[in-house]
């Protein structure tokens, strides 16, 4: 049981790891987000016959204010669905411990 | 097959070892993805041979369809690139071009449903296949490794010997010379990794999320995937206008000089 145990404190790190990334790139797109589009809407308020090409602006903006978010997310879930090199070391020990046991 | 193991199942790679020459895992470094290889071939194919039988038949007056849809596309990648590039170069304008159309090509595959080509495929042996080769961090960093090399190349040919005091003056003065080049090289550097990441990331998170949705019971699919397949339209017609536009304006700086 030493093994399931092991196993089961590497995986929960592995989630939080996964949720914090996650959560933190939420957080940070959301506020982008939100600031972009609140001066996107005071500037059409401003000149309303810019509208078209501030529109086509934000679109471009938010790609942009997207990217770092989107890494978090993607390396967030790289770590949640893969077994990763952080299960395989800790198997690998166990194996080496359990051969130096009974072998 | 267990939730997890279609979850990863669906994330791997149709890999080709190349210490080997055999399908399969275990090449570490050497190993090709075979199907991202292949889909960019095959797209940047369809995408030539279209374009090439459109110029070969051009014709003045009223134009067919497909004739109208080239021209729109040529049009606005026209229009972007005069935008911001001023030089005389006769290759940025095709390469943006490349840029967008094999972009955005590449990332509409990711609409199919996730299971048709892998089933469609399993049939004749093949066990693992992704279908949208921008989801490989292989395909983007070769794209934006490719405009760095060009960003390079540009640099040195266009600006000479003023490429140095420039590097070495820019942003603090000419005293603090440690520092501005080391702002430049980070700045360089960071360059083809946000171009290549930001769409792998994009790609690679749609993906996961069309893959999540397609393992609800049938009768729940059709709202989340739905509304997740509209707003990924959305993204990747972005992601694609968006890579071109920072090459145009990486290359459009390379040609600066002030």
């Amino acid at each position: 049981m030493e093994i399931a145990s092991l196993v089961a404190e590497v995986q929960s790190f592995k989630a939080i790891a996964a949720a914090l990334l996650i959560g933190f790139a939420g957080l940070g797109t959301a506020i982008g987000f939100g600031i972009l589009g609140g001066k996107f809407v005071e500037g059409v308020a401003r000149q309303p016959e810019l509208s078209n090409m501030l529109m086509v602006r934000v679109f471009i903006m938010a790609g942009l204010v997207d990217a770092f978010a989107v890494i978090s997310i993607a390396l967030g879930l790289i770590v949640f669905f893969t077994s990763g090199q952080f299960l395989t070391p800790v198997l690998e020990a166990a194996k080496l411990a359990s051969v130096a046991t009974t072998g | 097959m267990s939730q997890d193991n279609y979850i990863e199942h669906h994330l791997e790679h149709l890999t080709l070892n190349l210490k080997t020459f055999t399908l399969g895992e275990g090449g570490g470094f050497w190993t090709l993805n075979l199907d991202t290889f292949v889909v960019g071939l095959l797209t940047a194919l369809i995408i030539a041979v279209v374009f090439r039988y459109i110029a070969a038949r051009m014709q003045s007056g009223v134009p067919g369809k497909l004739q109208n849809f080239v021209e729109v596309v040529i049009g606005f990648v026209d229009r972007t690139v005069n935008e911001s590039y001023h030089g005389k170069s006769q290759l940025i304008a095709p390469l943006a071009l490349t840029i967008f159309c094999w972009i955005f090509l590449m990332n509409t595959l990711d609409l199919l449903p996730v299971d048709l080509v892998p089933t469609i495929l399993n049939m004749f042996g093949v066990t693992h296949f992704k279908i949208v080769p921008t989801a490989d961090p292989n395909m983007t960093f070769a794209m934006s490794i490719s405009i760095f090399f060009l960003i390079i190349f540009y640099n040195i040919t266009v600006k000479g010997w003023h490429l140095g005091k420039e590097i070495l003056t820019k942003p603090f003065g000419p005293y603090l010379f440690p520092l501005n080049i080391l702002f430049r090289v980070l700045e360089e550097v960071a360059r083809p990794f946000s171009l290549a990441l930001r769409l792998f990331g994009n790609m690679f998170a749609g993906e996961v999320i069309f893959v999540l949705i397609a393992m609800m019971p049938w009768w729940v699919q059709w709202l989340p995937g739905g509304v997740w397949a509209i707003f990924h339209i959305l993204i990747i017609t972005i992601q694609a206008f968006i890579f071109m536009m920072l090459s145009i304006a990486y290359l459009s700086m390379a040609h600066d000089s002030h």
